[in-house]
């Protein structure tokens, strides 16, 4: 997801450790956020069943008494203050491609390691092509 | 309930997902360049920002986005859903050429020939993984990550 923030000019004396470091704590800021909300959805399960079984209600409730989807949700908002503060400093043009990008390849990792989710070649292949491809767009 | 292909249902789910992020972004972005600059000395300003035609409708459009994106993750991997999201970024790159007659420079063109392969491909396989069940009858589930952390 991008944030549009009227961009900051690149200040010539900046540190491109500091402007890693920045990017990285929005992707893992990001990256984790979205792995502990989708738990937090499998855990509670498919929302269109409980929905059609009983009710809208009782699918919000079911999502809002997760105490896992509120650690997703806190982790998510971290992300988001990130993004300002990267924003702050770096340029938009810099910041949005590049997180947006590789928080798509960081979350086939973690999918694979905390999900289990069975990543194959085919969604291995998807990650790197959606990755590159959303550089170019955003860029 | 196996779900190695998705209901018509559940595609327009992942196309809410796909189209309402991007157009909520967008909606936000031409709402906060209309507005004066916002000072931190005022920030009753950001507050009356929300109550705006333009920021309304993105935060509208943001809040439509993470339902369908939590009803989404309801029934399908994240590495699934989350290429399906990028989708967006092609649907409104086509839009702003054909709708708004903007000009698409090669690069983004490449770009969007590869979220689009990219799309088709996790589009081709499982959108769940199957996790062997313990008990066989409780396989209906799709129990994940977390482990039951029991307090005794």
């Amino acid at each position: 997801m991008t944030i549009s923030l009227p961009a900051v000019p690149l200040p010539a004396t900046i540190n491109p450790w500091f402007a890693a470091t920045m990017i990285a704590a929005v992707v893992l800021a990001s990256t984790t956020g979205e792995v502990l909300t989708a738990a937090a959805m499998k855990s509670i399960g498919d929302l269109d069943a409980i929905r059609a079984h009983s009710g809208l209600k009782d699918a919000i409730r079911a999502v809002l008494t997760s105490p896992l989807f509120f650690a997703g949700v806190f982790f998510l908002a971290l992300a988001f203050f990130s993004l300002l503060f990267a924003l702050n400093h770096l340029n938009l043009s810099l910041v949005a491609p590049a997180s947006a990008s590789l928080t798509l390849v960081t979350n086939a990792v973690a999918g694979k390691i905390f999900l289990k989710e069975n990543v194959d070649r085919r969604r291995w292949a998807a990650a790197v092509l959606v990755c590159v491809g959303v550089y170019l767009l955003a860029h | 309930m196996v779900h190695h292909s998705l209901t018509p249902r559940q595609y327009l789910i992942l196309g809410l997902v796909a189209v309402s992020a991007p157009l909520g972004d967008s909606c936000l972005s031409r709402g906060m360049a209309s507005m004066p600059p916002i000072t931190l000395e005022h920030p009753g300003t950001l507050i009356a920002a929300v109550f705006t035609p333009w920021i309304a409708l993105g935060i509208a459009l943001l809040i439509g986005f993470f339902a369908s994106y939590l009803t989404a993750l309801s029934w399908a991997d994240l590495t699934f859903v989350l290429p399906a999201t990028a989708f967006g970024y092609v649907i409104i790159a086509l839009l702003a050429r054909f709708w708004l007659h903007e000009a698409i420079s090669p690069e983004r063109w490449a770009g969007i020939v590869l979220v689009t392969l990219g799309v088709g491909f996790v589009a081709q396989g499982p959108s769940l993984t199957q996790h062997p069940a313990p008990e066989p009858e409780e396989s209906a589930d799709h129990e994940l990550v977390e482990p039951k952390v029991e307090t005794r």
